[in-house]
């Protein structure tokens, strides 16, 4: 097996050697969904198109668009490193064993994989600190709502959305100790129709403000309908549906890291290594709250924001138990990275099993 | 007026100049739409059709060509059986899924054992009793209370959707995966990978079994004694009857053989390219497969050549997608223009175009 | 039981809504599958409609423009499947198939510049105090026109089927159409006319997606509606009043599995009420029968009485061993299709419409 491992590389080795002369540098892009999502992708795109504006012509880039994580995703990588690409950025976490894969076939070639948390010498990851943004939306959701019930949809039962829940419901019930988080897993994360549906669902049970962890803007158009139901826009700003009822955001801010790491292929300092952004370097970004949300909040809202940014504070600072009632932090201990790559528990206070 | 008058039997020259001619009118139509998007036909059109096969980079495309096809020759084969019989089993993408599914649970229970003379032999097994298995219940309902077979394999199609997000999320979720949904990788695992039996080849155990398939389907059909019943149903079900075949039987056996070939089929899917038990492991290859069989004019050869068509136009709209900008939709609208174009054209192989006045009319019994 | 939040009412309510683009894409489908023609190509319909619809309706600013654009777009993308099964006799599951790839990306091409864009909505109904009555208020007065409207296509459908002398012609077509060309009907044309209709309603549904149900415009949006319409043409066995009831069925299984979610329930603890309910409801039905003196089905009788006992020894279990588990999510998702296996098996084999998915080519 290694054998043959080692010819195949030899031969797509050598084919990026005839074409690794080539300028200007080449930045590939592999896309989950249609760079129309209005979510997850347009904000990928986004900051490829800045990427482009920032370079000029001392830069192309190349995309693939709703490119499914499997045997095509191979393929995708494959033919951009074949046709050029010195930097492939693969922006979705189902890319991970793949990426890993073609990496090693194209040893020139520098991968740069979303979400993941695998690396080798040429492949490094990236990702956003968006519990950060998470604990933001609690802190303004916890005191708009009125029912004293917040639902949010769930995609699918994975560290970085449990963090998101769990970071959203500390901040909530700080604020407002009587509130209850409603959750629905929807096991998608992109389906217009079925987030309608979770966010219909969830109004229907009383629930006045809907967070989402899923990319369309689905549930904003139900809770239009519905009125007096706040939502927060997912990844995207989705500002067309502010100043009601959309009260603020998480923007999903690629742009300066992308133009980062391109210059640093270009400056030939690129290096393998994790990333992993909030808040203060920009990478997260938190999107206008409109005059929905009262002055006070507003202003209290935007020092947490401040001072998350400023490394002054943590969304994840003890005492918390776990949802069993065990300590999870002693007071004034912070999360270390390991716990939230891994989370797979509720804290204290959230109702319900999390799906196994 | 134009009728159409049924051949005594399919036109030779016909069924094999059809399918140029409907290639060559997707070229036209296809080219007319990438010129309302802006982009050059001629240049789309080269990049869809010629350079997976003869451009630079043809040495890494070709051998992808056979690791798209694989699967879907080998489900088209299957599907040949009953569909020349009459026996419509439009669920193999179900079939596939729970072979996939049977295959790696059957892995996975020795993991991490290195014994690959025993797993990947094992894993076959279970990969093609799984697809049998799932093709037995419209058979064995078929045959037991008369259902309709298109319906119930329909319906397990969905069923097997939702039995492979439970073991993604549930059964088979990696207890490494730091809670993702997805299996184990399988094509990591020495035990149970289905890696190029020649590097860069492209030669999986799919694609050679997809090969042997073929050969022996061909065999079959022309020789034993099995084809003969199949092709006499297909012709006339009465004379099939009255000759001593078997229509029980032959549900079952034609369900079987496309079943087992369908969970063979996702079991070296699930080994190699996609490497994991995943939410969409299943990438339409079922569905697609159905197509290739008519494409294929339900022939094994032919459903070789239509196999390697549909893998060409998939390759080669990734290629157009990636080199020209061309949106996913464009590739997608061509694929069905050059469907539409086959399953229009085929009219002349089996009817003669004449020119007739209206006479009384009498009825061709179907 | 305690149900929490969890509202009967609003579910019902929901599951209406949730359930009118498969009902209207389903009784298309059933008229043209009972004139003899299987059209796969449902998923294609739909999204096509679905586009047109938006486009329409974002363009003219009127959500009833939007409506007869989708009904148009499905329609003329179905003429295409006519043309090609009708007159040049490919095979319909093929084609079929192949209308949905070809639907779903001309779909997307079409919807390009629409993605993120708002339509104008269509209002709710609103009868005043009607609306406002306890219960049945929301149910019955609180919809929006399309709901209304779908429910009298079922109707209208059902009375043309049974009554009129063109439903006769369309289900003859269906049954034999040998038999009918020879009594010198039209196959061609009925079919036609049978698969424009599919067609319309198959858009109508889609429409109903991108303008009420979501309401906007995604690619892929219809994720899978059209499969499910086929499911409930055969789950109702050709039969339009039953349609309405699988529609209702298969549509309100995600608001209730979701439902189920939101309120902290399990399936397990709403199951055995469920099923003691439907069969306490069949064994109700039986004895209004035996009353008014009809014949009483010994098998639907021991059925219902299964359904009970089940219903019981499943609370039973519930109470011994609280931590019982199952995976919910795929009993509750799976559970429309094995139902629809089961009416296939239970009903007697020769309901399908004889000549169904048969090319059918009149030579002289």
């Amino acid at each position: 097996m290694k054998l043959k491992h080692l010819l195949a590389s030899a031969t797509l080795g050598l084919a990026t050697m005839a074409v690794a002369q080539d300028d200007p540098l080449t930045v590939g892009f592999v896309y989950v969904g249609p760079v129309g999502d209005g979510g997850w992708t347009y904000e990928h795109n986004q900051g490829r198109l800045a990427v482009e504006e920032h370079f000029g012509d001392a830069v192309e880039t190349v995309f693939v668009e709703s490119v499914p994580e499997g045997p095509d995703a191979v393929r995708v990588m494959q033919q951009m490193a074949l046709n050029g690409a010195d930097l492939i950025f693969t922006t979705s976490f189902g890319y991970m064993d793949q990426t890993i894969e073609v990496a090693s076939q194209f040893p020139d070639v520098m991968f740069e994989h979303a979400t993941g948390y695998k690396r080798t010498d040429n492949v490094g990851t990236y990702s956003a600190r968006f519990y950060e943004g998470r604990a933001v939306q609690g802190h303004i959701a916890g005191q708009m709502t009125e029912s004293n019930i917040i639902g949010y949809i769930g995609s699918f039962p994975i560290p970085e959305v449990i963090r998101g829940i769990n970071a959203a419901y500390i901040h909530a019930q700080e604020v407002n100790p009587d509130v209850e988080f409603k959750i629905v897993w929807v096991y998608t994360w992109f389906d217009p129709a079925k987030e309608a549906e979770a966010a219909r669902t969830l109004i229907d049970q009383g629930a006045d403000v809907i967070l989402q962890h899923t990319d369309s803007t689905a549930p904003q158009a139900a809770a239009a309908e519905a009125g007096n139901v706040y939502t927060f826009g997912q990844a995207s700003d989705m500002a067309e549906f502010a100043p009601m009822p959309r009260i603020s955001s998480i923007i999903d801010n690629w742009a300066p890291y992308y133009i980062d790491r391109v210059q640093a292929v270009i400056d030939g300092t690129w290096e393998s290594d994790d990333t992993w952004d909030g808040i203060g370097p920009g990478m997260v970004g938190i999107g206008e709250m409109t005059d929905a949300i009262p002055e006070e909040i507003r202003a209290s809202a935007t020092a947490l924001k401040d001072s998350i940014a400023a490394g002054e504070y943590h969304p994840f600072t003890g005492p918390l138990n776990k949802q069993d009632g065990s300590v999870w932090l002693e007071e004034g201990e912070t999360a270390d990275d390991g716990t939230l790559l891994g989370m797979n528990f509720y804290v204290e206070g959230i109702t319900g099993d999390i799906p196994q | 007026m134009l009728k159409l008058e049924k051949r005594q039997r399919p036109s030779e020259v016909w069924s094999y100049a059809t399918p140029v001619i409907a290639v060559l009118l997707t070229m036209v139509f296809g080219g007319l739409l990438f010129m309302a998007l802006g982009k050059d036909p001629f240049v789309a059109i080269r990049t869809i059709f010629w350079d997976p096969l003869f451009s630079e980079f043809a040495f890494f495309y070709r051998p992808q060509l056979l690791v798209k096809g694989a699967p879907l020759v080998l489900i088209a084969i299957g599907l040949s059986y009953g569909f020349r019989a009459g026996i419509w089993n439009i669920g193999a993408e179900g079939q596939y899924i729970v072979g996939a599914i049977f295959a790696a649970a059957a892995g996975l229970a020795l993991y991490p054992m290195e014994a690959r003379w025993l797993i990947f032999p094992l894993m076959v097994l279970a990969g093609a009793f799984g697809g049998f298995l799932w093709a037995m219940i419209p058979g064995i309902l078929k045959v037991r209370f008369g259902t309709n077979e298109i319906l119930v394999s329909l319906m397990l199609v969905y069923v097997a959707e939702q039995l492979l997000a439970s073991m993604a999320l549930g059964a088979l979720k990696n207890p490494e995966g730091f809670g993702f949904p997805g299996s184990r990788n399988l094509a990591q695992w020495s035990s149970s990978q289905n890696l190029e039996i020649v590097a860069g080849s492209g030669m999986h155990w799919g694609v050679v079994v997809a090969f042997l398939a073929v050969i022996g389907t061909y065999v079959t059909m022309s020789r034993h004694v099995l084809g003969f019943q199949i092709r006499l149903t297909g012709q006339s079900p009465r004379a099939a009857a009255f000759s001593g075949v078997n229509p029980a039987r032959l549900v079952l056996v034609s369900l079987g053989v496309s079943g087992a070939l369908a969970g063979l089929a996702g079991m070296f899917e699930v080994t190699g390219p996609a490497g994991q038990i995943s939410i969409d492991f299943n990438a339409g290859y079922g569905f697609t497969a159905i197509i290739v069989a008519f494409l294929g004019r339900l022939h094994p050869i032919g459903i070789m050549l239509a196999g390697g068509l549909m893998a060409l136009t998939y390759i080669g709209g990734e290629i157009a997608q990636s080199q020209l900008q061309m949106p996913a939709a464009a590739i997608q609208l061509f694929q069905g223009m050059l469907l539409f174009f086959l399953l229009a054209v085929d009219v002349v192989t089996h009817y003669r175009v004449r020119w007739r006045r209206p006479a009384s009319a009498r009825v061709a019994a179907e | 039981m305690d149900l929490g939040t969890f509202s009967p009412v609003l579910l019902i309510a929901s599951l209406m809504v949730a359930a009118t683009p498969i009902l209207l894409a389903s009784i298309g489908e059933l008229v043209a599958e009972r004139a003899g023609v299987l059209n796969l190509g449902v998923e294609g319909m739909m999204i096509t409609g679905a586009v047109c619809g938006f486009i329409l309706a974002v363009e003219i600013g009127n959500p009833w423009v939007g409506f007869l654009g989708a009904a148009l777009g499905g329609a003329l993308l179905s003429l295409l499947f006519a043309l090609l099964t009708q007159i040049l006799l490919s095979n319909q599951v093929a084609t079929g198939l192949a209308l949905t790839l070809f639907g779903l990306g001309l779909s997307a091409l079409l919807g390009q510049g629409y993605i993120g864009v708002r339509a104008p909505s269509l209002p709710r109904v609103d009868l005043g105090p009607l609306s406002d009555l306890p219960y049945v208020g929301r149910i019955v007065f609180g919809q929006d026109l399309m709901v209304y409207i779908s429910l009298a296509l079922v109707a209208a459908v059902w009375a043309v089927l049974k009554y009129t002398r063109a439903g006769l012609i369309l289900r003859a077509v269906g049954e034999n159409h040998a038999a009918a060309h020879a009594l010198g009907y039209n196959v061609v044309a009925v079919r036609t006319a049978a698969i424009a209709f599919g067609g319309a309603c198959a858009g109508l549904g889609g429409g109903y997606l991108s303008l009420v149900r979501v309401p906007q415009w995604t690619e892929g949006m219809t994720a899978g509606a059209g499969w499910i319409a086929l499911a409930i043409v055969v789950f109702a066995s050709w039969r339009p009043w039953r349609l309405l009831l699988g529609a209702y069925l298969f549509g309100g299984i995600t608001g209730l599995q979701l439902n189920i979610q939101a309120g902290g329930l399990s399936l397990l603890n709403i199951l055995p009420a469920i099923l003691i309910s439907v069969g306490i409801v069949t064994l109700l039905v039986q004895l209004f029968r035996h009353l008014r003196g009809g014949p009483v089905a010994r098998r639907t009788m021991i059925t219902g009485q299964l359904l009970v006992a089940a219903g019981i020894v499943l609370a039973g279990l519930n109470r011994l061993f609280p931590d019982m588990r199952i995976d919910q999510a795929f009993w509750l998702s799976a559970s429309p299709y094995l139902v629809t296996i089961l009416v296939l098996v239970v009903m007697s084999a020769g309901r399908a419409p004889g000549s169904l998915g048969k090319t059918f080519h009149a030579s002289t």
